[in-house]
């Protein structure tokens, strides 16, 4: 009795909060697949996917079943065990960095006390799941994609690091439901207006979304880091991938639109709970996601690289300065 | 003093913004797409589309075995064969069109004296197999029987410019 007490009614209890954020965040891939394929067709003045149940909304369930029903092709020059640990890597780290993310006031798994330094290791982590596959791959295509998505990954890791900073010296804390907690007067969207902006740009970089698409440049690479993938390991790679750009849009909200609190907390805003602004509010974020990659053209290597060293890393340490300073001569530090 | 404008432009990001401003733009226009299979759109009387060959109102086939459409197919994808028929009429014994080499230019019912082989509107006649491609005499006459009336309609319709 005693066992049960202690190890399993707990282990159960982790295993369905476990679940409870993993299968949501499935079909939330799954959909956020669909929404930008109705996204990019209605700005360019198409339907998007409207055949496979009403709306086409089990479109994204007819891909998947396509996709799981293909054969599993390992390359006869590859590296096999990198080869297929790859894209569980890239899956597995998109999915634990969920662990620390507010859903709402204490809806989190591990509200621990480095959050952010968490979800930071975790997303540099990301970077070796595209280089094992490029590397196991051992195909120049995949090698060349791996690379570039590899130096992408790392540059714009530093300028989103001060922006990170800069909301840090704000809230004094690196617990993402502090962080959240310290938007109450203000969301930090606000009095950090080009930050966002920087970490926005660089969140699509770091996710390797258009306008920084570079590394799987169709029409130089094929497909980028991921072209000898098939089947199952491919749709490892596309989930991770998914799943990644719904993570730092979540990331970006826990840090500058305020997480789970509603916009104005007056009447008919704060009826609505938490858990539900703070889907909105990622829903938005997506939505300018694609929408950037309906509008605009793929960077050239070098552009990006200047984008990344030249412009948003001196811009971020500017304000980080001026942040402090301004927190100093005020007196505001938390 | 341009640069410093230029400068202060893409700091503010001015002409992303008018980008993405004219893409939501679009984003919330009324579509252009014809849901295919289920909607489809007009097509002119003079569409040549899928080969027919007609017969006259009595049931009698038009064709004559001239092979006037047989010499001036560019692409040689149609083989007549023809002796007389027991009534003295002369007639095709054989008439194919390999329909993977035609072209679809139409200079065959631009060459037939008697409207016999014409290009219907139809274009949805794709298959599964080459060899169903080879369309034979039944089946050209069995797709003039299915099409005629469209087909008379069409030629109706494009007769005052001819």
């Amino acid at each position: 009795m005693e066992f049960v007490d202690t190890y399993v009614i707990p282990g159960a209890i982790i295993v369905a909060q476990i679940l409870a954020v993993v299968v949501p965040l499935l079909v939330a891939v799954a959909y956020l697949t669909y929404f930008e394929r109705k996204v990019i067709g209605a700005i360019q003045l198409r339907k998007g996917p409207n055949v496979v149940g009403p709306f086409g909304l089990f479109q994204p369930f007819a891909d998947a079943l396509k996709l799981l029903s293909k054969e599993t092709i390992l390359p006869a020059g590859a590296n096999k065990i990198i080869f297929l640990l790859a894209p569980m890597l890239t899956f597995v780290l998109s999915l634990i960095a969920w662990a620390v993310i507010p859903f709402g006031e204490g809806m989190v798994l591990a509200d621990i006390n480095v959050g952010v330094l968490y979800l930071f290791a975790i997303s540099s982590l990301g970077v070796y799941g595209v280089i094992m596959s490029g590397w196991a791959s051992n195909s120049k295509y995949a090698f060349l994609g791996a690379l570039r998505s590899a130096a992408q990954m790392v540059s714009y890791e530093v300028s989103i690091g001060f922006v990170i900073i800069t909301v840090l010296l704000c809230v004094g804390s690196l617990n993402l439901t502090a962080i959240v907690e310290a938007q109450r007067t203000v969301w930090f969207a606000i009095p950090l207006l080009p930050m966002f902006v920087v970490f926005f740009i660089s969140a699509l970089a770091e996710t390797n979304r258009a306008p920084f698409d570079l590394p799987e440049g169709e029409s130089e690479l094929v497909a980028g880091y991921f072209v000898e993938y098939s089947s199952m390991s491919f749709a490892l790679f596309f989930l991770g991938e998914y799943a990644n750009m719904i993570l730092m849009s979540g990331i970006t909200v826990v840090l500058f639109l305020g997480g789970w609190l509603p916009p104005f907390d007056i009447a008919p805003f704060n009826w609505v709970p938490g858990p539900i602004w703070f889907m909105l509010k990622i829903s938005l974020i997506l939505f300018v996601f694609l929408w950037v990659r309906a509008t605009f053209p793929r960077y050239r290597y070098d552009q990006l690289m200047r984008l990344g060293w030249k412009v948003f890393l001196p811009l971020s340490l500017l304000w980080v300065v001026i942040t402090a300073g301004v927190l100093v001569a005020f007196d505001w530090v938390p | 003093m341009a640069s410093v404008q230029y400068r202060a432009k893409s700091m503010l990001l001015a002409e992303l913004v008018s980008g993405m401003a004219l893409t939501l733009k679009y984003f919330f226009r009324p579509k252009v797409t014809l849901n295919y299979p289920y909607e489809k759109g007009p097509l002119s009387p003079r569409f040549r589309g899928e080969h027919a060959l007609r017969r006259y109102p009595n049931g009698e086939e038009r064709c004559i075995a001239c092979k006037l459409c047989e010499a001036i197919c560019p692409a040689q994808a149609i083989t007549i064969e023809a002796e007389p028929r027991e009534d003295g009429s002369r007639r095709t014994t054989r008439y194919d069109i390999d329909m993977t080499k035609c072209i679809y230019c139409g200079f065959c019912q631009e060459a037939c004296p008697v409207d016999a082989i014409v290009e219907g509107p139809n274009f949805e006649f794709a298959t599964e197999t080459r060899e169903e491609l080879f369309y034979n005499k039944d089946k050209l006459l069995s797709n003039g029987d299915r099409w005629e009336v469209e087909i008379s309609r069409n030629l109706t319709a494009d007769a005052p410019y001819r």
